[in-house]
């Protein structure tokens, strides 16, 4: 190793092939009751519909169950092991007061359709919630129905044609900003909606001569993130959102950065009438290697009509009930109301913080994105100097003069035991490295994170192709994608054994 | 690298031969680096010159691939299908599908492979 | 603030490093008309102690202690302790999307054994690592047969669970897919004949339940057959998969969306839950969502990376198969470890049980009210009509602390008192007696009123 590290180092990690490697008959994990009714004859039950053969399920027992996946489990890093620099993911800390509430039992064990009587615990909760998350954005009504972000997206894009199409024409297209992430394109698509590119200016913002000049009645929405995917604030905010509502536009902002605004701005007070906000990036609940999330869509007045049914309303005799009866509604969006178990978990977390913990939470984000961007100035290419908010974007234009890539240096990072920053994003920044601290960072882990960048960059200078060839300590070495790719193996079968 | 001259290409990076065989140029495919995917379309499609007729995907990209003039789909190059590496290995002999030409005056909007070559040129100076 | 890893003299240390004087400072982008001035109207800071008191008395008016029959696409199974034990190490509860599988491999390789085992139940040849949940993973289901066959028209089941049935509603009339709803036959399967007349040429999909919203078993392959007949595809949603260890599974599906909740993951109130498409090779690149593949290693070891990504949104943008981004992966998790526990036997003598506790149960009430939809094979879901509104008859049984079964007048109006029952491995004998009892006086008490009533008419 070239650099000692002094985050990471080296520990047994053990080999474990797949549970079907493991299976052996007469192997099992599992135990039933008794039966206290009579034994039933399948084959007179269900006659051709009986299943003869569960084909290549396992058998194995609950120790090999226990060492498998916690096996597995010593091959992730995760934000318990430390810092996970990912731009606009706001992989922050996950309270454990959030998973141990969410299993309690009557919540739990909730069932959907059980009457709204013994409901109002559930109910509670969900009217708790979206009270906070209107405060904190400053909207007069939400839905917490979306799984997730980019559900919510879908859902406010449908909620801005409902609303055009009252009006009598749902208007042709979304305006999206050159920088916005990939779902917006892809949501205002599934929404019957095509999209407009919006070039950034110089400085990385909304060019808001050129919205004028594409701004007409033909313009739905602009889809917005603010702070946008440079973690630069949108200063000419209020200037667009008056550009769009004066040719009836809706300004929609995309919550994925509502972590550099809690408790400090408000959405509603600058001009969004409709966003969405991710409950698995700003309220704390976990990613879980990849979901669940959840997306509510918080909107204004003039688009609560239009939300999904049903919606949570109170009583005359202060018992909360779901309100179906919604004839402007889009619809459903899912079955159910939603995430539910996400909706305790960021519950949970805000009432953890209250009005003041949510404040200096926001305060350290961005306290935390602007110490590594002094830290790391000069070091690698800044390609907009603009005021970083809660995350900082960099480049691998120095480094690429040596041929090493972002992708190269995110690689590396993995050896100094860091998760690597957001990468190929935003699309205006070529060799893009875009760096979320969040809040649970502590000095320390900063320091050792800002070491490891320079400590990288050093190597570039000295040794490119060992920076090339990283990672060098993790359990398996770079993976062939382009064979993953032209002949995918998606499932195992008992030929390809090892 | 030098063009085969004995076709016609396109400022998309495709090419075509006189008897309507179509197939992307060796600049395409080192801009996409490893192709895992070639999607075509059936036989007996009608193309339009200028519009996407399939895609073709490496890893992390999406590159569309454009009819450069109208016809009729009359057979394709099944053996992409399962090995897209061919266009990595030799982009002007992986062809991907042959067309009946409807116009052949379209051709003579095409460049050349001295003009292609020029143009390709003049693109990486940017 | 506890989650708050920083003390005043590091943020001192730190201001000075960055050269500005106070945090304020480093809002000044926000215009300051913008800056909130006040503290947000919210819940004070509370202690821990306190978080857990305030959830525990939203438990306890949750219906906690109650004993349910209901079902209807939210299934009540024993889930193993390991699974909690498992998911929540915080190598899985807090790794991301494994974007970066040099350290990701635990949850690649989860996804990858996740794809084999739903792959394997289903009858399908391949899975993908999950979708938000079985309503819209069936509605992704409708857009793909649009994809695959390039014509429009779905046709629907009725018998598909309503709430499926209106999320689809919502993404169909946006994507310009027309779609058209068969009924269903007195027995309880979809109306074969109605079925054959709203099935052309211009279908792009049939999409039906099976066990399908009434827990009938649907006869899949005389449906796949009208499918195929008009070069439409057939999708098959399973909202219960533990039916998937004793019903022959839907190998003629094209696509089958499955709802895999059953399978280790809480009730919670309606979610998070786990939907799962699973489908023939052929169609894989029409799939949304994310997969798990297995490739090597520089140094040719097997290891595994997500795949086929060009499919993805943050790669084709508007072109994207879907516009979805997250999957359900702990959830789905969840499910592996409940599918690996079970396993080849386990999920098969489950299967058992739930379909003899239903079968006593149907019995129990066949005695005493009318079952209905009786010509077919069923799961663990069975429709009891009564003579009294099924609302009013549970309201008493709460009393009991017994939540009966789903009234279904408010989604199907034409079966009038009828109410959807269900029973699984953990509904009790002592259960089903106790609420079939309760049941039979209503309908006693109904009749003798009846009598009363003839008595004084003559």
């Amino acid at each position: 190793m070239k650099h000692m590290t002094r985050k990471a180092t080296r520990h047994i990690s053990q080999n474990e092939g797949l549970i079907f490697e493991k299976s052996s008959p007469g192997k099992a994990a599992w135990k039933l009751p008794p039966l206290d009714v009579p034994e039933v004859d399948t084959a007179k039950l269900l006659g051709k519909q009986e299943r003869q053969d569960l084909g290549n399920m396992p058998e194995v027992s609950e120790i090999e169950i226990i060492r498998h996946f916690t096996r597995l489990s010593t091959w992730n890093y995760a934000i318990d092991l430390g810092m996970f620099p990912l731009g606009s993911c706001t992989m922050k800390y996950n309270p454990r007061v959030n998973e141990f509430v969410s299993r309690v039992e009557g919540l739990a064990n909730g069932h959907p359709y059980q009457p709204e009587k013994i409901s109002q615990g559930a109910l509670r909760i969900i009217k708790t919630l979206s009270d906070c998350l209107l405060e904190i954005t400053g909207m007069d009504a939400i839905t917490l129905q979306p799984a997730a972000g980019a559900h919510g997206e879908l859902t406010g894009i449908l909620l801005v044609r409902a609303y055009h199409q009252s009006k009598g024409n749902a208007r042709k297209k979304i305006l999206i900003p050159d920088s916005a992430h990939g779902t917006n394109p892809a949501t205002a698509a599934t929404a019957g909606y095509a999209v407009e590119n919006l070039k950034s200016n110089e400085r990385g913002m909304v060019d808001v001569a050129a919205l004028a000049a594409q701004m007409n009645e033909d313009v739905a929405a602009l889809m917005l993130t603010n702070p946008n995917t440079l973690g630069v604030f949108e200063q000419d905010i209020h200037e667009i959102a008056e550009l769009l509502h004066a040719k009836g536009g809706l300004l929609y902002m995309d919550g994925a950065n509502m972590n550099a605004l809690v408790a400090k701005a408000r959405p509603g007070d600058f001009g969004v009438d409709v966003m969405h906000l991710n409950l698995h990036k700003t309220f704390s609940t976990p990613h879980g290697g990849g979901g669940p999330g959840s997306g509510p869509v918080a909107v204004k007045k003039i688009l609560e009509p239009f939300l999904p049914k049903p919606v949570v309303i109170t009583k005359p005799d202060g018992t909360l009930a779901f309100e179906y009866n919604r004839p402007q509604s889009v619809g459903r969006v899912r079955a159910f109301y939603g995430n539910f178990g996400m909706f305790i978990r960021a519950l949970a977390y805000i009432l953890a913080n209250g009005p003041d913990g949510l404040r200096q939470t926001t305060e350290d984000a961005v306290l935390n994105a602007n110490y590594i961007r002094k830290g790391l100035e000069g070091v690698y290419d800044l390609p907009y100097s603009t005021p970083s908010m809660h995350e900082v974007v960099f480049s691998d234009k120095l480094q690429s003069q040596k041929g090493v890539k972002t992708l190269d240096l995110a690689k590396r990072l993995i050896d100094y035991g860091f998760h690597p920053f957001t990468m190929a994003f935003p699309l205006i920044v070529h060799g893009a490295l875009m760096i979320e601290p969040t809040e649970s960072e502590p000095k320390e882990e900063l320091d050792l994170f800002i070491e490891a960048m320079k400590s990288i960059a050093a190597e570039v200078e000295e040794d490119p192709q060992f920076v090339l060839d990283a990672p060098h300590n993790t359990r398996i070495s770079r993976l062939d994608e382009t064979q993953a790719a032209r002949k995918p193996v998606l499932r195992w079968k008992p030929e390809n054994a090892q | 690298m030098s063009y085969p001259t004995d076709r016609r290409y396109t400022k998309e990076h495709e090419w075509i031969t006189p008897d309507g065989t179509i197939g992307i140029t060796h600049h395409a495919q080192e801009a996409l680096g490893d192709i895992v995917f070639v999607d075509l379309p059936k036989v007996g499609t009608e193309i339009t010159a200028g519009k996407t007729l399939g895609t073709v995907e490496s890893v992390k990209a999406v590159s569309d691939i454009y009819a450069p003039v109208s016809g009729t789909v009359t057979s394709v190059n099944g053996e992409l299908a399962t090995a897209p590496e061919k266009v990595n290995k030799d982009a002007h002999g992986a062809w991907m599908l042959k067309i009946t030409v409807k116009n052949p005056a379209e051709m003579n909007a095409l460049l050349s492979s001295a003009d292609y070559e020029k143009f390709v040129s003049e693109e990486a100076g940017h | 603030m506890r989650y708050l890893p920083k003390s005043p003299a590091d943020r001192e240390a730190m201001l000075k490093a960055i050269g500005v004087r106070s945090v304020d400072d480093l809002f000044a982008p926000v215009p300051p008309e913008f800056r909130l001035k006040r503290d947000l109207n919210i819940p004070r800071q509370m202690a821990e102690s306190e978080i857990v008191d305030w959830f525990k008395l939203r438990s306890k008016e949750n219906g906690d202690g109650y004993t349910s029959f209901l079902g209807a696409g939210a299934y009540f199974h024993y889930r193993p302790v390991v699974i909690d034990a498992l998911v929540q190490r915080g190598e899985f509860l807090t790794s991301y999307t494994p974007y970066q599988p040099e350290f990701a491999q635990g949850t690649l390789q989860a996804i990858f054994e996740f794809q084999t085992m739903v792959a394997e139940l289903t009858g399908m040849e391949v899975a993908n690592a999950s979708m938000y949940d079985g309503s819209t993973g069936a509605a992704e289901a409708v857009m793909m047969a649009v994809r695959i066959t390039g014509k429009s028209g779905a046709v629907v089941a009725r018998s598909l669970h309503p709430e499926y049935r209106e999320v689809l509603g919502t993404y169909a009339t946006h994507q310009g897919i027309p779609l058209k709803t068969v009924g269903f036959a007195e027995s309880g399967p979809v109306d074969l004949k109605e079925l054959q007349q709203a099935v052309s040429d211009d279908t792009a999909c049939i999409l039906i339940q099976s066990p399908n919203f009434f827990g009938t078993i649907e006869d899949v392959e005389a449906i796949a057959e009208i499918a195929h007949q008009h070069g439409a595809l057939l999708i098959v949603s399973i909202a219960e998969a533990v039916s998937l260890g004793i019903v022959e599974p839907p190998r003629a599906a094209d696509i089958v969306a499955m709802e895999a909740q059953s399978f280790g993951v809480p009730l919670g109130f309606g979610g998070p839950y786990c939907g799962v498409l699973a489908t023939k090779d052929k169609f894989v690149r029409q799939m949304p969502g994310r997969l798990a593949g297995q490739t090597v290693d520089k140094k040719g070891k097997r290891g595994f990376v997500l795949t086929l990504a060009t499919r993805e949104q943050h790669i084709r943008r508007e072109k994207a198969t879907s516009n979805i981004c997250t999957n359900q992966a702990l959830v789905a998790l969840m499910v592996n470890i409940f599918m690996t526990v079970y396993g080849k036997v386990g999920l098969r003598e489950l299967a058992k049980q739930n379909l003899a506790k239903t079968a006593y149960a149907a019995d129990q009430f066949a005695r005493h009210a009318k079952v209905r939809f009786t010509g077919a094979p069923r799961f663990n879901e069975f429709v009891v009509e009564t003579s009294e509104d099924p609302y009013a008859i549970n309201s008493r049984l709460l009393g009991h602390k017994i939540v009966g079964g789903l009234p279904l007048k408010k989604f199907y109006p034409e079966l009038g008192h009828a109410a959807l029952w269900c029973c699984t491995e953990l509904t009790t004998r002592s259960m089903i007696d106790t609420a079939v009892g309760l049941v039979a006086d209503s309908e006693r008490a109904v009749r003798s009123m009846k009598e009363v009533e003839q008595e004084v008419a003559r």
